[in-house]
């Protein structure tokens, strides 16, 4: 690891002032950034630990909406939301292991998007707003491929609404070494409309399934999806999966998480 | 007493409440005063030529003492291969030079280039990033096929194309098998791979070298199974100091499986830096580096064929094999695809010929050596996969076509040289059958029917030969090495023991079990046996711990000190009690004489051993102290039965398995409990390579497995509760103690299992599929159903590796 600055705010304002700091990185649980600068591919200059600011880790039911603060640990996610949002609270129970869980945040997850991260395809499945210091940003705006979001220099994630689906369902095919998924799908039937989306599995990061998200929409039932195949182009292909064996999980996990609902 | 402790009792691990409680001595927690710290530069191309290195810029960093590269290392010898193997036409093997850093070629992805010592090792690490290497890049060769195609890229531009030898065995029975194989009534045929491994132990590896100027002397402490080959090995084939002048320690040892056995040259360069820089220097591997320096395991590709008469009987069988040995010759590498691989060929079968042939083939890859079975497990998963596969092709019942063909008479000579002393492998078969409810298998196969899922059950069977090794013999067979184990058993004054011992724990449990053996002999508490091991400054020379030989052989040595202790204390206690040395029992730690009730405690005898005053100083010596060294007359044959169950999800093609039971016969058993854990420890690596774990190089020679995230290790969660049964027990007939050493078993004879298993859901599905390789991943077996892609690099490995077709 190289030499940093490190510094704790207490405020978002002096969080924001401390990131101005050329090669500045904010700290949340640190479950990808700290690996990285043990093994010296990063080299921040400082870093900004956001585990301090008060108020940054909740879980807040709100009508037919669930915020969650951006400092939330998965933990905290899998015992709070249950009752509100049991999807999600599945999903957060079940990423990594109980020592990442009870470090690792929403918000870190969110500002990394890693192609094989579980947060993603809750907030894409949900059409979640993805709350910064700064504005509301739009899921399906928010993504923009491989660890790369709209989030600009200094902007902070410090929340992310969920409209709660009338149901929701993650299915996880894990990777054999990692344990990430090489396939997840996050089905959430909301009102009116069911949103599928998929992480693991795409070289351009998390996406939404359209033909099985208008298939579902018109009937929510695992027969709905019979003959649908997601395309194989573009998907990971790697030395634990093809593309098209990942294309074909796509299906599986798509029709369990129906099943599992149905 | 000693029935609650001594032999047969399942005692708790006494190392355990250390190691429980993080207090075990490690390699690296030892500190030196002054210490310095290395970090290797390493290469990351597979094939490159060196054409400058400028130290200048890292030399003047902050806190750097020296970068050394192999300009230093002039006076130096290369690291030592252990065994000489000779090819079928008389020519001895290729040997090239493995320098301690690259003399202007790198030749694996991890090889070293330089080492920079600084004040600490992040300055170290700074400095290497500062050091400029000029490489030129050369094309890789990574695949044994392509490796000894004419015009080939050489690894070594030194030696004759890239093969290291042509072994044949036995070349006597070479026409002969031919011949049965061609006149068969049915003949086999299996082509697979046994997938390259990296053995993972949880502690890295460690060295620290330190120098005593004042006493012109040597310490290196090192994470090492056995240090006294370090010693011999690395002092004198390498840094030239005599063993008097050289100390190597070996403490807590976390885990080893082979990959701790061999003489590595950051051993060598942190004991000679030491003393070049006049400071001790340590090195700590990061588990990035051991992925691509610790020695890798397996990597055989093999076509097997088995011939049969009409009544089924085994006639002949002949492998050909391509064993990869990476860039280098490792200490022990060229015995693992030849005597560890071809004298197994037999297994528990009387077939009456065999031939084994084994091309040995150098590529741009980190060297492979012996991994938990070495050899023995390569020879196991090609018999029981092709008896397996003639089972189905005939027709007939796998166990009842094993049956049909076992050895059953014993002492039996085998065609491949070795001479099986005892076994019962009907025993173990039928002890597997009931514990694993072969029988009740049906009923579960309905159940998982019901939920969509395939199920399929498979057996194996495996013998190995442990208990390594006669010295005369293996010297025969070209090792550069004596193979006996030594113990000195010291009796203190008070009748407490400390037993030195030349064999080496690394999670065995030595501690306990060698005690318990110790302790029952002389019919004390367990308690009052001490065991020490892992300095040479305090231990006779021993060769340490691989191959399952602690028991069989160091257990033998401290037998055979401790009965030279036991006659000379009954000497002593035949003149206190005034009696005839012959007419005094020991018994429950108490001599007394036959016939009378005189007696004395063990305690009064060893305190008159040291405090002579009614000694009989005429006849013998004070003191109460024997070394024994044990040269063991044969190699010893553990077998077993290995049962496994699995369900398939047929939309995901992921294997789950649902049981496995083991019987297996270790002869007699010194402390069940740990046989248990030393079974189940190999079963889960033996699954792991069935299902998990696959080291993988792209074309290019960069290694795609360098991390967790990517090397998938086994997990308790992938396991059932395993059934593990050692009680059928055919007793060793030539070694004190009738043991046979249970340590590599499970990874033996699980791997055949596990895919036999697989093979059997997809057939009892209606997927004819002859063999799928291993690691058995859900990719690959969805797409050996359904023929869809498999994971990259299965085009390569599946085509290009089968050199065997």
């Amino acid at each position: 690891m190289y030499d940093f600055e490190f510094m704790k705010p207490t405020s978002l304002d002096e969080a924001v002032a401390a990131l101005a700091e050329e090669d500045a990185q904010l700290l949340a649980g640190g479950q990808t950034l700290l690996p990285t600068m043990k093994q010296r591919l990063a080299m921040p200059s400082r870093l900004v630990s956001l585990n301090d600011i008060p108020g940054f880790a909740h879980v807040t039911a709100d009508g037919d909406a669930l915020t969650i603060g951006g400092g939330t640990t998965h933990r905290q996610v899998s015992e709070e939301a249950e009752s509100a949002f049991p999807g999600l609270a599945s999903l957060a129970g079940r990423i990594g292991d109980p020592a990442v869980r009870n470090r690792g945040t929403i918000g870190g997850s969110l500002a990394n998007n890693d192609p094989a991260a579980c947060y993603p395809a809750a907030v894409l499945a949900t059409g979640a707003m993805v709350i910064t210091n700064r504005r509301e940003i739009a899921a399906d705006d928010y993504f923009q491929g491989m660890f790369t979001t709209a989030l600009d220099e200094g902007e902070i994630v410090t929340a992310v609404r969920f409209p709660v689906p009338e149901a929701s369902r993650y299915e996880k095919f894990a990777q054999p070494a990692s344990r990430f998924p090489m396939v997840a799908c996050f089905v959430a039937k909301m009102k009116g409309d069911v949103r599928v989306a998929v992480t693991g599995a795409s070289e351009e990061g998390v996406f939404r399934w359209s033909e099985a998200e208008e298939a579902l929409t018109a009937t929510f039932s695992a027969d709905a999806l019979d003959g649908l195949a997601h395309p194989a182009n573009g998907m990971i292909s790697d030395i634990h999966g093809s593309g098209e064996y990942r294309a074909h999980l796509i299906g599986v996990m798509t029709k369990r998480a129906v099943l599992h609902l149905t | 007493m000693p029935k609650d402790g001594g032999i047969g009792a399942s005692t708790k691990r006494r190392e355990d409440v250390r190691f429980l409680t993080g207090t075990g001595r490690y390699t690296d927690d030892i500190n030196l005063p002054g210490q310095a710290y290395v970090h290797f530069v390493r290469s990351d191309v597979a094939h490159g030529r060196i054409r400058s290195i400028d130290p200048s810029t890292a030399e003047g960093m902050p806190g750097v003492l020296k970068v050394f590269t192999s300009k230093d290392f002039e006076a130096a010898g290369g690291i030592p291969c252990g065994w000489q193997i000779t090819s079928r036409d008389g020519s001895v093997m290729q040997e090239p030079k493995h320098p301690i850093l690259a003399e202007g070629v790198v030749r694996h992805v991890g090889d070293p280039i330089a080492a920079i010592v600084a004040d600490s090792h992040d300055q170290a690490r700074d400095a290497a990033e500062a050091l400029e290497i000029d490489i030129e890049e050369l094309p890789a060769v990574m695949n044994m096929r392509d490796a000894l195609k004419d015009g080939a890229t050489q690894v070594h531009d030194t030696l004759d194309g890239n093969l290291c030898f042509d072994w044949g065995f036995v070349e006597e029975n070479c026409e002969a098998v031919d011949k049965a194989i061609s006149e068969a009534a049915h003949v086999t045929t299996l082509e697979l791979v046994n997938n390259r491994l990296i053995a993972n132990p949880m502690e890295p590896r460690v060295a620290i070298g330190a120098y005593d100027m004042a006493a012109d002397s040597h310490t290196l402490y090192t994470t090492s199974q056995n240090p006294h080959v370090i010693r011999l090995l690395m002092g004198a084939f390498v840094l030239n100091i005599p063993e008097h002048k050289l100390r190597v320690v070996a403490p807590d040892v976390g885990g080893g499986f082979g990959s701790k056995i061999y003489h590595y040259a950051e051993e060598a360069f942190c004991t000679y830096a030491a003393k070049v820089l006049r400071r001790p220097v340590k090195w700590t591997s990061s588990r990035s580096e051991a992925f691509m320096s610790d020695a890798h395991g397996r990597d055989h590709v093999t076509k097997i064929e088995l011939a049969l008469d009409a009544e089924h009987n085994f006639t002949a069988l002949r492998t050909q094999t391509h064993a990869n040995m990476g860039a280098y010759l490792s200490t022990f590498a060229p015995a693992v695809p030849t005597w560890l691989h071809g004298t197994l060929m037999a297994g528990n079968y009387k077939t009456p010929l065999v031939y084994v042939n084994v091309k040995a083939v150098f590529t741009n890859t980190v060297p492979v050596d012996a991994y938990r079975g070495a050899g023995r497990p390569e020879a196991t998963f090609q018999l029981e996969r092709v008896v397996d596969k003639a089972a189905r092709e005939l027709g007939i019942d796998p166990a009842e076509l094993r049956r049909k063909n076992f050895i059953t008479e014993f002492p039996y000579a085998t065609p491949v040289a070795v001479e099986y002393d005892t076994g019962d492998y009907n025993a173990t078969l039928d002890k597997v059958l009931e514990i694993s409810d072969w029988a009740g298998f049906d009923a579960r196969l309905e159940e998982s029917r019901a939920q969509g899922k395939l199920r399929g059950i498979g057996l194996a069977h495996y013998i190995e030969a442990c208990g390594i090794a006669p010295s005369n013999l293996v010297g025969q067979l070209g090792a550069r090495a004596g193979l006996f184990e030594s113990a000195t058993v010291r009796v203190n004054a008070t009748g407490g023991i400390t037993v030195m011992t030349g064999s080496h724990s690394h999670g065995q449990g030595h501690a306990t079990t060698f005690a318990q053996v110790v302790a029952d002999m002389i019919g004390i508490d367990a308690s009052q046996v001490e065991i020490s091991h892992g300095d040479t400054a305090n231990t006779p020379m021993g060769m340490g711990t691989y191959g399952s030989r602690s028991i069989a052989v160091g257990g033998s040595a401290m037998v055979k000190a401790t009965e030279k202790i036991i006659a000379k204390a009954r000497k002593i206690a035949a003149h206190m009690l005034e009696a005839s040395a012959d007419d005094i029992e020991l018994k429950d730690g108490a001599f007394t004489v036959a016939g009378t009730d005189k007696s004395l405690n063990w305690g009064d005898v060893t305190l008159a051993a040291y405090v002579p005053h009614n000694y009989p100083l005429d006849e013998i010596e004070p003191g109460l102290e024997e070394t024994a060294f044990y040269d063991p007359a044969n190699f010893t044959f553990p077998s077993g039965a290995y049962v496994c169950e699995v369900e398939i999800d047929p939309e995901t093609g992921k294997v789950e398995v649902q049981g496995f039971a083991a019987a297996d016969d270790f002869g007699n058993v010194i402390n069940p409990m740990i046989v248990e854990g030393q079974v189940q420890g190999g079963l889960a690596q033996g699954i792991g390579q069935a299902l998990l774990e696959a080291c993988a190089y792209d074309a290019d020679g960069q290694l795609l497995s360098a991390s967790y995230m990517d090397y998938a290790m086994p997990r308790a969660y992938d396991f059932p509760m395993f059934k593990v049964d050692s009680s059928c027990q055919t007793p060793c007939t030539h070694n004190p103690l009738g043991v046979k050493g249970c340590g590599e078993a499970g990874a033996i004879g699980s791997p055949p299992a596990v895919v036999n298993a697989v093979i059997d859901a997809l057939h009892r599905a209606g997927h004819k599929i002859p063999h799928i390789d291993m690691p058995m991943t859900p990719n690959r077996v969805w797409s050996a159903i359904y023929g869809g892609a498999g994971p990259d690099k299965d085009g390569e490995t599946m085509e290009e590796r089968s050199v065997g077709a």
